[in-house]
């Protein structure tokens, strides 16, 4: 199977200032830093040590500093990079194993990925090191289905004669797979292309996940009612019902707050229940400063 | 009240009793099946060759090894440093030449060139500058201070600081590129432990040999503000490169007065090096207990770090960051705290107050807590105007000594920074009584002092915290007064 197939080939109608339809001659224009008036948002996840700030310059052309050691990107840094027509603003997430908040990189990085709604999330992971990536990988996929998996560092795994069945790869998470080494520039132009299909939809992602334990799913099958039933548009209400199990401060903070649910509005109308959560919000916001007693 | 109108704070409640339901094993049940599945998933994609242990595991194995990796990282930070002072010494007289001293490069094109050029064709720009202002008929009181005072204040800081940065921060992070600072971090990582500090300070640490300011900046990478604010305040006990200097030139007076000189004076010169840094990183790890058990109470928080593969650096991708994001952000910090200190050394030498420099009356002032400390009121002014930047410590010395009665006789002259050589170091010092206490007295300063302005600066930017700016700034020089006065005390009284 050529490395090409991995992708479906389906392309926008709409090519917007693109000179060519060829998807493998796809050309990705660096922005760096002009980030105003882009079209969407994607944010680049990962662990430390994945190369994830290479992508992230080798997508905008920016120099952001990468240096070899865990921490580096302290604060998240935006660059941007167009294709087709579009603008994509690119958000590097601090490199983190989990994104349950034991740390402030961890913090950082959920809350852009729940909080800041990226149209798509790249999934960082490192070739050498699959199995251990993967952890990440599924946490932002419980969050979002939005995703695209790219397994860099490829040029390290084949120096080690490791390869990965990309392919295949892909066929297990139900997310596009991409293989780059983004310190060659290979595979670049192919994930902005499985992230520009994943936003116009042309590419369906079906995450498959882990199975959850029994006991825990038994608790989630009871709170999943009412996460939907706060805030109905969320995309992961499965992942949010999840958090308040382990206690998650931020999350209930955004749940009493209406935050999430102004963050998720309906998309389709259905009756009686339009807006009932922002509205539970408020009223919930105003009976907590004692003025207004809830009925 | 109908399901419709409950609110999220009702919600929660309910959740909350449901999942007081769950007992805590749903957590590792939940690892483990996110763990079977990945490997499921990573056994049908994934296919190794078994190379057998590949170069990258016998250099880990060597580099980390419980025994091995000590002497080898002292090794590979003994080359570094020795890199940083050999090769600055060239571009620092270069750039000296050029900035500073009389008849520009010429001595420098005769020492390291031999090219003999003819007198009166070259000019530093610090004489430039000098005929520029006679050119518009400025006062003599405000060429004075501008050239005098603050032009040669910040030469002299560029001249001092920039090679030994610019050689420093390119090797440190060909180390960070190479993959073997994390390293440096794992091997580390017990003491640090031990000492009740986070397994990273060793990073931000490593860091601060090369600048305080960009160690302290490094502390981000710490999460626990509890130990990051420890790894900020005993950053200052890496002896950065702007101490370097000082350091050298009291070693080559060591060498020169106690051992006469000549072969010896490199050798001695780099083990005063090492064991200054040495006795740093002791006091460092010395402090970090400390504070643990003091006002900064806690556990060590656990973290993962993970060994990044040996990576082939990108050399000119290094020295562009190394230079651009490093060298010369540290570089015009120090200038801008440089300037105004260029006008209080000015101002101490060259206004007289009853026909002598107020410089003379602080001096006398200062004499006693000097003399106490085995130093002496010179000093401790040097230290005091060079806050800014520790690297004019010794010129400033130099200049305050021309100021005392007696001095001014010399070929030098007075009312400025100069540069002297070693030899002619050692005799200003022994010309004032000083000797092996004086220097050791002074080199346990030089560890031991407040933080420079620009790291001090950097604190409270990083902390947003008045009283920890004022202990990380505080607390060392309260420590090197207390060890200067016993190390002086002990030793006369064996004496």
């Amino acid at each position: 199977m050529s490395s090409d197939t991995t992708l479906p080939n389906t392309h926008p109608d709409n090519c917007g200032g693109c000179t060519s339809c060829d998807p493998n001659a796809v050309t990705t224009q660096r922005l760096g830093v002009k980030l105003d008036g882009y079209d969407f948002v994607v944010a680049l996840a990962g662990n430390p040590n994945t190369g994830k700030t290479t992508v992230f310059n080798t997508l905008t052309g920016l120099k952001q500093h990468t240096g070899n050691w865990p921490g580096k990107t302290v604060a998240r840094a935006e660059g941007a990079f167009a294709c087709r027509g579009k603008r994509y603003k690119l958000v590097d997430l601090p490199g983190t194993y989990s994104l349950l908040s034991a740390s402030v990189d961890e913090e950082v990085a959920r809350d852009f990925v729940l909080f800041g709604k990226p149209d798509c999330t790249v999934v960082v992971t490192d070739a050498t090191a699959l199995q251990r990536n993967l952890n990440l990988a599924y946490q932002v996929m419980e969050i979002t289905p939005k995703v695209v998996v790219c397994v860099n560092l490829m040029d390290e795994a084949k120096r080690k004669g490791i390869t990965v069945d990309i392919p295949a790869l892909q066929e297990l998470l139900g997310v596009p797979v991409v293989a780059t080494a983004a310190r060659r520039n290979q595979g670049i132009d192919k994930l902005v292309l499985a992230v520009a299909g994943v936003i116009d939809g042309s590419i369906q992602c079906e995450p498959k996940l882990p199975p959850t334990p029994p006991k825990l799913q038994k608790v989630i099958d009871e709170i999943l009612p009412m996460v939907k039933r706060m805030v109905p548009g969320l995309p992961s209400p499965r992942w949010v019902a999840y958090r308040l199990i382990e206690g998650d401060h931020r999350i209930r903070q955004a749940l009493l707050s209406g935050e999430l649910a102004g963050l998720y509005p309906v998309r389709l109308p259905v009756a009686g229940v339009v807006n009932q959560p922002v509205a539970d919000g408020v009223s919930d916001l105003a009976s907590e400063q004692g003025e207004v007693a809830h009925v | 009240m109908s399901e419709q109108s409950l609110t999220p704070r009702d919600y929660l409640s309910q959740i909350d009793s449901l999942r007081q339901g769950i007992d805590d094993s749903f957590r590792d049940e939940l690892v483990g099946e996110i763990y079977t599945h990945a490997t499921m998933v990573t056994d049908a994609t994934v296919t190794e060759k078994d190379k057998g242990p590949a170069w990258d595991e016998k250099l880990d194995w060597l580099l980390t090894h419980p025994i091995w990796g000590w002497p080898l990282m002292i090794f590979i930070f003994a080359g570094v440093f020795w890199l940083t002072v050999a090769g600055a010494n060239v571009p620092s007289a270069f750039l000296a030449g050029l900035l500073i001293e009389e008849g520009g490069l010429r001595e420098w094109m005769s020492e390291y060139i031999g090219w003999a050029m003819p007198a009166g064709l070259s000019y530093s720009l610090y004489e430039l500058l000098h005929m520029l202002m006679a050119w518009v008929h400025s006062p003599v009181w405000l060429d004075s201070l501008l050239v005098d005072g603050v032009y040669l204040c910040v030469a002299w800081v560029v001249s001092v600081m920039l090679p030994p940065m610019a050689i420093f921060f390119p090797l440190f992070t060909l180390l960070e590129d190479l993959g073997y600072l994390p390293r440096i971090a794992f091997n580390m990582d017990p003491l640090f432990k031990k000492s009740g500090a986070h397994g990273k300070q060793a990073l931000t640490m490593a860091m601060g040999f090369g600048c305080n300011a960009a160690g302290v900046t490094a502390c981000r990478i710490i999460d626990s503000p509890r130990e990051k604010l420890i790894a900020i305040i005993t950053n200052n006990f890496m002896i950065c490169n702007g101490r370097f200097p000082t350091v050298i030139a009291i070693g080559a007076i060591i060498a020169s007065t106690q051992l006469g000189g000549g072969a010896w004076a490199g050798t001695v010169a780099a083990l005063t090096v090492i064991a200054v840094v040495g006795i740093g990183v002791v006091v460092m790890f010395g402090v970090n207990f400390v504070l643990s058990r003091s006002v900064l109470r806690g556990q060590s928080s656990t973290f993962t770090l993970e060994l990044p593969p040996y990576r082939k650096p990108a050399i000119l991708r290094i020295i562009y960051t190394s230079l651009i994001d490093r060298t010369m952000f540290v570089l015009a910090r120090a200038c801008v705290v440089a300037a105004p200190a260029g006008i209080a050394i000015w101002a101490v030498a060259n206004i007289n107050v009853a026909d002598h420099p107020i410089g003379l009356y602080i001096m006398n002032f200062l004499e006693p807590l000097g003399w106490l400390m085995g130093l002496s009121g010179v000093i401790l002014l040097a230290y005091i105007i060079a806050i800014p930047a520790n690297e004019i410590v010794v010129p400033t010395v130099v200049m305050l000594i021309l100021l005392l009665p007696g001095m001014a006789d010399t070929s030098l002259e007075a009312g400025r920074m100069v540069e002297v050589g070693n030899d002619q170091l050692a005799q200003l010092f022994a010309a004032q009584g000083w000797n092996l206490m004086t220097c050791v007295c002074f080199l346990t300063f030089v560890l031991l002092h407040n933080p420079c302005g620009t790291t001090i600066w950097t604190i409270w930017k990083e902390t947003n915290s008045l009283k920890w700016t004022t202990v990380a700034t505080l607390m060392p020089v309260v420590m090197g007064i207390t060890a200067c006065i016993l190390i002086a005390a002990t030793w006369r009284l064996l004496a």
